[in-house]
């Protein structure tokens, strides 16, 4: 019989709705400081957005669906190809996104 | 469900029985693997989103202009639904994991209620999913389509968009075409509710509106608001009214947000509603005590990783569409 993990399931959904507020706060508030300060192609207000995001990622993965009990094999075995591909893909895409902006490839644009 | 229970043939990990490679179950983790394949799915869906908002990163609709709607009252409130939305979406994940936190103890009371719960957050986010496309489909203000594609807004001297029914008036008849006036004729489709030369008209008389394109001032991250002169010379130009968005257009600003918008939520909302169907189906049987003869309440778990992972995506979705 399994021991009851209630007060760190509560837990849990407190960061998460902590982590929730504070990105909707920025995302109304938008600071200037943050949202007009260029930073790895990006604002860096998205880039803190995207911390936050994966900080939640984190917590459902790890304690929602309990990947952290599983076997090292298991948890590699998922992990592994999410971290190498998704950012390589993301990477590739956003280049290539951000050269057809920069590149004369629509003259027919009027704007 | 014969293989969750089946009997240790005495074979090797991976030519079936009861071995578990991995310390997990066939079941588990298939799901797990499962999960992996559909997480690299929305992958590249969301960067498919990212490469073409990079190559239109300077006419981009922004996403408060856009998603401004709360039930109830009127006005404009950027994000507080779609935060709700995520709220109720991380709280329906929480009644999931409590359930089967509730489960490992065999409890099936419990199990009951928290997957009831759970079952009730879903159908409230499919809800909730399904008023704001309708929003996003009727569109709230109406805009221009110039030749050249883009799409201008009116706004009033604070910045705030008008909407075209506050300055336009429809001064046209449309008749309606019937059967017996053409034998070609099968049907036609909508029609906006003004002309491009009534909204000119509006324009031009109200000098209190302003034009807002859809080119982004680098500096400021906002829509540029051009002079009336120049608004003239721009409006001289319309192709079409919008109103409302779709597949083919889009009164935010370019389609392909649209046509994003549409396909990721719609994507992430079908997953809900298979989680919400699979939810009922595990429901069911906790009721009638499958789980409780069987020793374990494993399949509430392996749900429940599906249904969490919904809520992962849409911690995702919500940080692309309605923050970044």
């Amino acid at each position: 019989m399994a021991h009851s993990h209630k007060a760190l399931i509560w837990k849990v959904f407190g960061i998460l709705s902590a982590i929730t507020f504070v990105e909707v706060i920025f995302g109304i508030v938008k600071p200037d400081a943050l949202y007009l300060t260029q930073f790895l192609g990006t604002s860096l207000l998205n880039i803190l957005f995207l911390a936050l995001t994966i900080v939640k990622a984190y917590y459902i993965v790890w304690y929602f669906m309990h990947l952290g009990e599983e076997k090292k094999g298991l948890i590699w075995s998922v992990l592994a190809p999410l971290l190498i591909l998704i950012p390589y893909l993301a990477a590739l895409l956003l280049i290539e996104g951000g050269y057809s902006n920069n590149s004369m490839l629509f003259p027919y644009m009027g704007w | 469900m014969e293989a969750n229970i089946a009997e240790d043939k005495g074979k090797d990990a991976w030519g079936g029985g009861t071995a578990k490679p991995m310390g997990a179950s066939y079941g588990k983790m298939m799901m797990w693997f499962f999960i992996v394949s559909d997480a690299l799915t929305f992958s590249g869906f969301l960067a498919a989103y990212g490469m073409m908002r990079f190559k239109f990163i300077d006419s981009w609709p922004i996403a408060d202009q856009v998603f401004t709607h709360f039930p109830f009252i009127h006005g404009h409130y950027p994000m507080y639904y779609v935060a709700l939305m995520t709220f109720i979406l991380i709280f329906s994940s929480v009644t999931m994991v409590l359930a089967v936190d509730a489960g490992k103890q065999m409890k099936q009371s419990k199990v009951t209620f928290y997957l009831f719960l759970t079952i009730i957050g879903g159908i409230i986010f499919l809800g909730s999913q399904a008023w704001e496309w309708k929003n996003f489909i009727n569109g709230s203000y109406g805009a221009i389509q110039l030749n050249s594609g883009e799409i201008v807004h009116f706004v009033d001297k604070d910045g705030h968009q008008v909407a075209l029914k506050d300055f336009v008036v429809a001064d046209h008849e449309r008749e309606l075409h019937t059967d017996s006036k053409g034998i070609w004729f099968e049907g036609e489709s909508d029609v906006p509710t003004y002309t491009t030369s009534e909204v000119l008209a509006g324009f031009e008389s109200h000098h209190d509106i302003d034009l807002r394109i859809q080119k982004i001032n680098p500096e400021t991250k906002e829509k540029i608001i051009v002079s009336r002169e120049e608004a003239m010379l721009i409006l001289a130009k319309s192709k079409a009214v919008i109103e409302g968005a779709n597949l083919r257009v889009n009164e935010y600003g370019n389609t392909l947000f649209a046509n994003f918008f549409f396909f990721i939520t719609g994507f992430h909302g079908f997953h809900v509603l298979s989680g919400v169907i699979l939810n009922i189906m595990i429901f069911i049987n906790t009721i009638l005590g499958t789980y409780q003869r069987r020793g374990h309440y494993e399949m509430v778990e392996k749900v429940g990783l599906y249904w969490h992972f919904v809520d992962l995506v849409w911690v995702f979705v919500f940080t692309f569409f309605y923050l970044v």
